[in-house]
């Protein structure tokens, strides 16, 4: 089951309101994308803790309906 | 003492250097993001352990609730968790994976 980038970006902003979301679908099958994030949230967080958090978002969708999401997280 | 998944986890990462839990082996890396971090590694010329979380199903869950991270491969250095493929990737790109493993004491090419 593929995802729907409408969908992916929703989720992620409904999580991280200040966050601005930039998706490329790196395949062009709609299961394969990367997410360029900026968020203010991120400041201080360690990468690790950046993606935590968009995974957080997509609540469990990754690694599941969603195969392949490569993050950039930046906080600015 | 039951032996959890979480606890094979634990001595797998505490006694190598570097693992890469990954979508098969090194040889035949079975999917893109493990291939690009088995190559990140080869090319700095660090020795791993690699986990083909394949070939167990009950590890390839565990891996996942170990770290809080959905996804394969997950790299650790010296029993911490570092990231998945994009932050190896970026750390590489920076250098700063290999300043970490000089600072961990692991010798690379």
């Amino acid at each position: 089951m593929a995802m729907q980038a409408d969908d992916i970006i929703q989720m992620i902003k409904a999580a991280l309101p200040d966050a601005q979301v930039e998706l490329i679908d790196l395949a062009g099958d709609g299961d394969h994308y990367k997410a360029v994030i900026t968020s203010p949230s991120f400041a201080g967080l360690s990468r690790i803790a950046q993606h935590q958090a968009v995974y957080g978002a997509l609540k469990g969708k990754m690694g599941g309906e969603l195969h392949a999401l490569a993050l950039e997280t930046k906080a600015e | 003492m039951t032996d959890t998944v979480s606890d094979r986890i634990k001595n797998t990462v505490t006694s190598n250097d570097i693992v890469l839990y990954m979508k098969g082996t090194p040889t035949f890396p079975q999917c893109g993001f493990s291939s690009t971090v088995v190559q990140i590694f080869d090319y700095l010329g660090a020795k791993y352990a690699s986990v083909n979380v394949l070939d167990d199903p009950e590890v390839r869950q565990g891996i996942k609730d170990y770290n809080n991270w959905p996804t394969v491969p997950q790299i650790f250095v010296k029993g911490e968790f570092v990231g998945g493929c994009d932050i190896m990737r970026e750390m590489f790109e920076t250098g700063e994976l290999k300043t970490l493993l000089a600072e961990k004491g692991i010798s690379t090419a």
